[in-house]
């Protein structure tokens, strides 16, 4: 199944008025997002976090950035399929162009961001954040 | 007499709270336990009335600030049974109260000299003994558990040497709830002659401890595992000890005489109390002791097993789950794992739900890793727990397991 875009996951969260369908919702994004392989699952690729573990390997093709990502918790997981959402196969100039924090917070999802859950997504998205940073830099 | 749960719940504010609109159903508190109103009351009367620095000002308050801080060394030293209450360290909490043996007894052990702890230790038992025997060339050696999670006592007798200068146990262990032995853990090591510590922070809040009856050397807790405040803590040694003991920081207050070429050390307890102390916070865990020691401890216990029994029959009867950590003595904690849901997955499904309990691997990473597990979802009670919070832990997991199905 292809991912869903931001408009997609934008659209889908804002018509569901309860928690309960929000996180089905964020759980089934989850368990589609196809999983990184064992053998990718390296420490390189780790981002710890105290609760859960994010695995990202990064590859390019032409001018854009195709990230892997995997968590072993299925909530991470959607929410990684959130971050992709706005970050997968994108140039690096959409990439450090983009809102997350407004993304997120229009998803009501800030708080999965908030270094205090220690589910390792802020991280995550900080090192996308950087990667592309420094690929315009090296472009540039 | 009865134990009145809700008479008890009533003098903690915090569990009046709400969470997205749903009762607060506080499960953390192997984490850290909420405080009784008289134990923040005698915090902001401190800074209210009399706050100043202790021991040195020439004025009312500082004598007021004194008394209260010299008074709470008293309540605790009392309640721990202390030979002196001289015996009684302040300290930031149990990993400072370890870090304080630890750092000491890196300085005194040599190559040969052995350590020994269990493999059911938090970080704060670990890494302390780790990094003393890496400064002085000692071994760490590590006794095993069995299946339920219980310490093997005859493995822990087996490394017990000559060689061994010191041993550390937890009284009770944070992430499998394990209750050990100590007394009888406590008479095998000094039988080879080590000194021992006993890692109080997860024993001190379900009943009576008496260091003198324990035989330990040492037994180091928190305040705020205790009902009291964060930021401090007890190191309690054996004078004779103690009055010895490598000194921990060095600057202010623990010094008798001071010139540019060297120092003097102060007198127990001060010499290992550098610096102005934490003095709102042991006025605060004075209190918090004293209002811990009035509660009938038959009935407590009586009730927090009555808890834990609960939870262990209703876990037991949950689909998919297991219990990690199934030890015949065992107190406040229920370690679980889920099928089908990470433990990250379940704390946040019950975040949602207005239920607090804690994931990961509870900074025991060797024991996690010892199990094969990443973790654990643990939900910890405390005495003001109710039998209705147990339930409702249980029906929230039913939700949980819904959803992630």
């Amino acid at each position: 199944m292809a991912l869903p875009t931001t408009d997609e996951i934008l659209d889908d969260l804002t018509f569901f008025d309860d928690w309960e369908e929000r996180y089905k919702y964020i759980i089934d994004l989850g368990k589609d997002l196809p999983e990184m392989d064992e053998s990718l699952r390296t420490p390189e690729r780790l981002v710890k976090g105290c609760q859960s573990n994010v695995w990202i390997e990064v590859g390019r093709e032409d001018d854009r950035l195709q990230f892997l990502v995997d968590s072993d918790a299925v909530i991470v997981r959607g929410l990684l399929a959130v971050v992709m959402a706005a970050y997968n196969d994108k140039t690096p100039s959409e990439i450090t162009g983009f809102d997350v924090d407004g993304y997120f917070q229009s998803l009501d999802l800030e708080r999965h961001l908030s270094p205090t859950r220690g589910n390792g997504l802020k991280s995550i998205v900080a090192r996308i954040q950087s990667i592309a940073q420094a690929s315009q830099t090296a472009a540039g | 007499m009865t134990f009145d749960v809700m008479a008890l719940r009533k003098q903690f504010p915090i569990l009046a709270r709400e969470i997205d609109g749903k009762p607060l159903v506080y499960l953390d508190n192997a984490a850290t336990t909420q405080k009784p109103q008289c134990v923040i009351d005698s915090i902001v009367d401190y800074y209210t009335t009399c706050n100043s620095n202790v021991h040195r000002g020439a004025h009312r308050l500082a004598d007021e600030a004194t008394q209260r801080y010299e008074g709470a060394r008293d309540t605790v030293a009392q309640f721990i049974n202390a030979q002196a209450r001289e015996e009684v360290i302040w300290t930031s909490g149990t990993t400072e109260a370890i870090n304080i043996v630890s750092n000491g007894i890196g300085q005194i052990l040599k190559s040969g000299d052995e350590i020994v702890v269990t493999e059911m230790e938090h970080h704060a038992n670990i890494v302390t003994w780790q990094q003393a025997c890496k400064r002085s060339g000692a071994t760490l050696k590590v006794a095993p558990i069995n299946e339920l999670g219980e310490l093997d006592v005859a493995a822990f007798e087996a490394l017990l040497t000559s060689n061994t200068k010191m041993v550390a146990f937890p009284q009770v262990s944070n992430s499998l709830g394990t209750i050990n032995p100590i007394k009888e853990l406590t008479r095998k090591a000094k039988a080879v002659g080590a000194w021992v510590l006993v890692d109080g922070a997860q024993g001190i809040a379900h009943g009576p401890v008496d260091v003198q009856d324990i035989g330990c050397d040492f037994y180091a807790f928190s305040g705020h595992k205790l009902f009291g405040p964060t930021g401090i803590g007890v190191l309690w040694g054996k004078a004779s000890l103690l009055s010895e003991w490598p000194v921990w920081q060095t600057g202010g207050e623990m010094i008798s005489e001071v010139t540019y070429q060297d120092a003097q050390w102060n007198v127990l307890p001060y010499r290992l109390e550098a610096g102005t102390p934490h003095i709102a916070g042991a006025i605060g865990m004075g209190e918090a002791v004293r209002w811990f020691s009035e509660l009938d401890m038959t009935a407590l216990k009586a009730h927090e097993k009555a808890l834990m029994d609960s939870a262990t029959a209703q876990a037991q009867a949950f689909e998919g789950l297991t219990i990690v950590g199934q030890a015949r003595e065992k107190t406040g904690v229920l370690s679980f794992l889920m099928e089908g849901g990470h433990p990250a997955d379940i704390g946040f499904l019950l975040d949602r739900q207005g239920i607090a309990i804690r994931t990961g691997h509870h900074c025991a990473e060797p024991l996690m890793n010892r199990l094969g597990i990443p973790g654990t979802a643990r939900a910890s009670f405390s005495i003001y727990n109710t039998l209705d919070e147990v339930d409702a832990l249980f029906e929230a997991l039913k939700k949980v397991r819904m959803m992630l199905a």
